[in-house]
């Protein structure tokens, strides 16, 4: 499946852009894709045992994805994966 | 969506006739009319924070008639705060933020009672300063206050109008209601300490908390009013690089600690759930540092080491320590290879924390002779050369 994934801005500059073109059946799929093309990227959006952080949500379209199966959930073609995460500054 | 909700602000008190003049505008909105100007002139508003977000959001509150704004802030206005922080003006640095805004409120609205709390937000008063509000508004700067603001206004069910920023992007949403879910449902837990830069660090634009901080403050007397439809169960993401803004569903977490299974009945110490404490900058068998004054001495000496410095370019074009050479962390660890093992070596950043983390990856990488540079570049025109400008 071709699926987009959204970066914000700070961690833009450790892919290619905002915007990165990836595949896969599932979340997690699209996100392992994606650290392995961008290693540096890799530790802010899972951990080493490569499960999501509790401090960075992921919305498959609009839907946060710890409602629909975390990583496991499945994506389908033209899908939109959005990166938010926690910031704090006031 | 949600709908709109009962008015947060249920007594009503009489306007006199300078008041009817001055809320004419809102007197004369359906939505809002006279009876919509008394609920505001009842009602009782806390913002955490007389910063960034606080300062746009205690300007259109008292503008808007709010009768009662408490303020909860400890800080003094700096001269690095001005470029976002309007609610202060050049002649109040150095004095606290809360009677620099105090005085800019009265000035703005006579009619309209501050409240200040001249204080660290606390697991120890939390409770008793939200208590007597019937909303709170975060316009805090750390994730360990965003927590206990977050747990005090579910405890107390005060609904917390939630929004933080970060360079050229923000969030903000209407958490702790009693149908919505809360910020942890969003994030169970914060980051690390030092994983995401301050705004003091990583910098954010100056209109940025006056585009988030403006939506708070509607959000907040939407709420009060009981009028349209509230961002509860909604996170608005704005960027204002793109001038994009998203709303996302956020939904409530059966299984949150908080709003779900309520198994935080009370307050908890909020700065060991943020891992501060933890912090390698306050380990002391941590890291080895150098203060500015022995950095300045190895440099009189003409020791042979090498001084690193750690930050962006775009920093290092501000300002340098002579003698320097610029390795950013960003490229840190594919820079390793360069360092010489048998050389003294001083580390420097900002402020300290990039620095030390970048100390971390060579002591990891076997580096024995590693110094960070004790407050950074910042610490280094304080004590030794006041010609480095600080920022």
């Amino acid at each position: 499946m071709a699926v987009t994934l959204f970066l914000p801005t700070v961690l833009a500059k450790l892919a290619d852009g905002r915007a990165i073109e990836s595949t896969g059946d599932t979340v997690g799929a699209v996100v392992a894709d994606v650290a392995t093309r961008y290693p540096n990227l890799a530790p802010r959006l899972r951990d080493e045992a490569g499960q999501p952080y509790p401090f960075v949500t992921f919305y498959l379209n609009d839907e946060d994805i710890r409602f629909n199966g975390g990583f496991d959930a499945k994506v389908s073609d033209g899908d939109e994966l959005t990166v938010v995460p926690a910031i704090a500054g006031g | 969506m949600a709908t709109a909700t009962a008015p947060l602000a249920t007594q009503l008190e009489e306007l006199s006739s300078d008041e009817i003049l001055r809320y004419s505008r809102h007197l004369i909105l359906p939505e809002v009319a006279l009876e919509g100007q008394q609920r505001l002139k009842a009602s009782r508003v806390l913002l955490i924070g007389a910063g960034g977000l606080g300062s746009p959001l205690a300007l259109y509150l008292a503008a808007a008639g709010v009768g009662t704004i408490g303020l909860v802030d400890f800080d003094v206005v700096d001269v690095t705060n001005l470029q976002r922080q309007i609610v202060h003006g050049s002649k109040d640095v150095g004095r606290p933020k809360l009677e620099s805004a105090r005085d800019r409120l009265k000035d703005l609205n006579p009619h309209v009672h501050v409240e200040g709390f001249e204080t660290r937000l606390t697991s120890e008063n939390a409770l008793e300063i939200v208590r007597d509000f019937d909303i709170v508004i975060d316009g805090t700067d750390n994730f360990a206050t965003r927590y206990l603001t977050n747990d005090a206004c579910v405890i107390l069910g005060k609904p917390n109008v939630y929004g933080s920023i970060y360079r050229f992007e923000g969030q903000s949403s209407v958490f702790a209601t009693e149908e919505g879910p809360c910020y942890r449902c969003l994030y169970p837990e914060p980051p690390p300490p030092g994983l995401v830069p301050s705004c003091a660090e990583g910098g954010v634009l100056g209109v940025l908390p006056g585009l988030v901080g403006t939506i708070q403050a509607t959000e907040g007397i939407k709420l009060l009013l009981g009028v349209g439809e509230p961002l509860i169960g909604r996170l608005l993401l704005i960027d204002a690089l793109t001038m994009q803004f998203r709303a996302m569903r956020l939904r409530k977490n059966p299984n949150c600690p908080a709003c779900g299974t309520r198994e935080i009945r009370e307050l908890i110490d909020y700065d060991q759930f943020c891992g501060i404490g933890g912090d390698p900058l306050q380990d002391p068998n941590g890291i080895p540092e150098l203060t500015p004054t022995e950095l300045a001495a190895k440099q009189q000496r003409q020791d042979d080491f090498d001084l690193i410095d750690v930050r962006e370019p775009h920093e290092w074009a501000i300002a340098k320590i002579p003698g320097a050479r610029l390795v950013p962390l960003s490229a840190f660890t594919d820079s390793l290879h360069q360092f010489d093992s048998a050389r003294d070596i001083v580390v420097h950043c900002k402020m300290g924390g990039r620095s030390a983390k970048a100390v971390r990856q060579l002591q990891a990488a076997g580096f024995k002779k590693v110094w960070n540079l004790a407050g950074g570049i910042l610490r280094w025109s304080d004590e030794v050369d006041p010609k480095v400008p600080k920022y």
